[in-house]
């Protein structure tokens, strides 16, 4: 009779202890997830800056008026107005 | 009783020595509890947000501007990341040597820098670089000078430059959209910022965001009709032609007649929205939409259109053109080469304007305005580009004879470049006029009728005489390709009234192929100086270029390819084979592999 009283708190404040810990370690799981989200955002905060950059590289690069002149200049093209047969025999 | 001592212990102690007791432990525990009190009723609100001030944050999501791009997405816009330095100006002058170091990196004068500085000594933030590209950025912050931080923001760029430069226009300081398509299309382009309350720990990481947050929303991408291969082609051409004909300005307009999708809107003089201090120059105008013109003879074609579709004329009618004049009341009409009895097609490819006279007098004022009505020459095209220009269009019932006669080829009445094309456009179309549009995915607007199928490709036959040996127009040829065009060669108004003897506008409007119309272009050229100014001559050849490039790119089959060559020359391959004569060492390709 006495034991038996003795049980239920017993019971019960182990069981309080053991969800404090657990709070505890949900805790610290639930930052160590927000770290590495956070850390996951700042990725993509880099990516999307680089995406940016690569982009415009990209446009700078192959700007009409660039392709134009190089190959003009350097390739030595020409952009024909007619058809133009070219060939090597005379 | 003799042996018994007094007990010690018994001795009663005072009474007060309780309450002192009793008193002095009350009184703490009162003090505890009133000082409890005080922290967690009175003063509770004022310490939680102390308390939050030190590690709550509220973090800015920021919002990206959308892109602009072209039909095919190339990006006409583009936000980049970039970094402004700002400096504490009394930490940074205490280290002289960073001082010279960053204005070294930053390209400046390092004396005048550390002016700079110290005459903003008092403040606690000086911004001391425009925003830089990122790298250029971390390359200054590396030199640890005290007092330093960069700044995180967003630029524009516009990597098509002058190019499309009038069309995207661009965007304020602040990001927001000043001009052009950036301006029109700024609630689809513009993000909202958006902000979550976070819980920092001491170094600053985020270690809990269960608060309030607003997340941010991007701007949307905006994707134009405009081809950037066909508009440099004819951004490239204008800026030619412009240059050539010592011209003060021009514009170019090419649209798909099917759809009214514009492909290319380009005008000079241009501007590189790249450059700040460019933007305030009369480069930025968007002469295509926003500057208006009579239209001249480029208007003669919609006259025979409507002649035509009320039944008046035929396309066999013959009308007197002698003596290349022609009194109507006050105003004498002239032709520069009397033509004689001419057809319709005669009257349009010499572009007779006492021809043109006496068919609107015949059909009567309120004809002729209905026919422009039709053509949409008096109503917007809702481009919905800012500042578009009104079209000019006085009710007939305001015309007399004089005002009907120069009506009819062209003048009293002012039109933006898209009226024209879009008037062009029923015709390329068989009549069905199109509504024009710069934006992609933009609710489409279903065509008007604007004359029959017939009489619209009954006036097309007959433009194909002004691209002919005998019409005005034969520089704007397009080898392989049937034209229908027509010439303007329009007077300006001067400033004081009337209109200028030696100040033209040259007007070249036409589509191709002739058969069935798929793209149509219009070329002005402001004021050329250089000695010609008919349309013909100085707007044409730019037609012919920019036209012949655009078929080309959007694989339109030519219509008038001459019968193949006789197969006498059994080398030569009979498909046509471009190369380029330096690289003539590479055998042609077979026809099987040209195919």
């Amino acid at each position: 009779m006495k034991r038996g009283a003795m049980l239920l708190p017993m019971m019960l404040s182990i069981a309080v202890v053991t969800s404090a810990l657990a709070v505890i370690r949900t805790k610290h799981e639930n930052r160590a997830l927000v770290n590495e989200l956070e850390k996951l955002r700042g990725e993509q905060t880099r990516l999307d800056m680089e995406w940016a950059q690569l982009q415009l590289e990209e446009a700078t690069l192959s700007h009409n008026a660039r392709v134009d002149r190089l190959a003009r200049e350097q390739l030595g093209m020409t952009e024909p107005r007619d058809y133009v047969i070219v060939g090597d025999r005379p | 009783m003799s042996g018994a001592r007094p007990n010690p212990v018994a001795e009663p102690v005072a009474q007060w020595r309780r309450w002192l007791v009793l008193g002095v432990l009350s009184l703490g525990a009162a003090t505890v509890v009133g000082r409890a009190f005080q922290l967690q009723v009175l003063e509770r609100d004022f310490l939680r947000q102390e308390g939050n001030k030190r590690h709550i944050r509220t973090m800015l999501i920021p919002a990206h501007r959308g892109a602009v791009t072209d039909r095919r997405g190339e990006p006409l816009a583009l936000s980049a990341p970039v970094e402004s330095l700002w400096a504490v100006p009394s930490a940074l002058l205490d280290s002289p040597q960073h001082v010279t170091a960053l204005a070294k990196l930053l390209n400046k004068n390092p004396r005048g820098f550390e002016k700079f500085l110290e005459q903003r000594k008092d403040r606690k933030f000086v911004y001391i670089s425009d925003p830089l590209p990122p790298a250029d950025a971390q390359r200054a912050l590396s030199l640890k000078a005290p007092g330093v931080f960069s700044e995180p923001a967003y630029a524009r760029y516009y990597p098509a430059g002058e190019v499309a430069g009038q069309l995207v226009g661009f965007c304020g300081r602040d990001g927001d959209g000043l001009e052009g398509i950036e301006k029109s299309q700024e609630t689809l382009l513009s993000g909202k910022a958006g902000s979550r309350r976070v819980i920092r720990d001491r170094q600053g990481r985020v270690v809990d965001d269960t608060l309030e947050s607003v997340a941010a929303a991007s701007g949307k991408d905006v994707q134009l009709t405009i081809d950037l291969r066909i508009q440099y082609l004819a951004y490239r051409e204008l800026k030619a032609a412009v240059a050539e004909n010592k011209a003060k300005g021009g514009l170019i307009v090419v649209a798909d007649s099917t759809t009214g999708e514009i492909l290319a809107v380009a005008s000079q003089p241009g501007f590189n929205p790249n450059n700040p201090p460019e933007r305030r120059s009369s480069g930025t105008r968007n002469r295509a939409i926003v500057d208006s013109f009579e239209p001249g003879s480029t208007v003669k074609p919609l006259l025979v259109a409507q002649a035509l579709e009320l039944g008046v004329f035929q396309p066999t009618s013959m009308i007197d053109t002698n003596p290349g004049t022609y009194k109507v009341g006050a105003l004498t009409v002239r032709d520069v080469h009397p033509q004689g009895v001419v057809d319709l097609a005669k009257m349009l490819a010499k572009s007779s304007n006492v021809g043109a006279a006496k068919v609107g007098l015949t059909i009567g004022p309120e004809a002729v305005w209905n026919g422009y009505q039709r053509f949409g020459l008096g109503e917007p095209v809702y481009s919905g580009f800012p500042g578009e220009v009104n079209p000019l269009l006085r009710h007939y019932s305001e015309w007399g004879q004089i005002a009907t006669a120069t009506a009819s080829y062209g003048y009293g009445l002012s039109v933006n470049a898209l009226h024209l094309v879009r008037a062009y456009a029923a015709l390329a179309n068989d009549g069905l006029m199109p509504h024009l549009r710069l934006v992609q995915n933009e609710q489409a607007t279903p065509p008007q009728r604007a004359v029959s199928a017939q009489t619209a490709r009954n006036v097309r036959k007959m433009l194909e005489g002004v691209v002919s040996p005998d019409g005005t127009g034969i520089r704007a040829a397009i080898p392989g390709y049937r034209v229908s065009a027509k010439t303007g060669t329009v007077r300006k108004v001067s400033e004081t009234g009337g209109y200028h003897g030696d100040k033209h506008q040259s007007v070249f409007i036409g589509m191709v192929p002739a058969e069935h119309p798929r793209l149509v272009g219009l070329v002005m050229i402001d004021e050329p100086g250089a000695g010609a100014y008919y349309g013909g001559l100085v707007a044409g050849p730019v037609f012919s270029r920019v036209m012949q490039g655009a078929a080309r790119q959007l694989q339109i089959p030519p219509d008038d390819m001459p019968p193949p060559p006789p197969r006498t020359m059994v080398q030569q391959p009979p498909a046509p084979i471009v190369q380029v004569a330096q690289h003539g060492s590479l055998p042609p390709p077979s026809p099987e592999q040209a195919r």
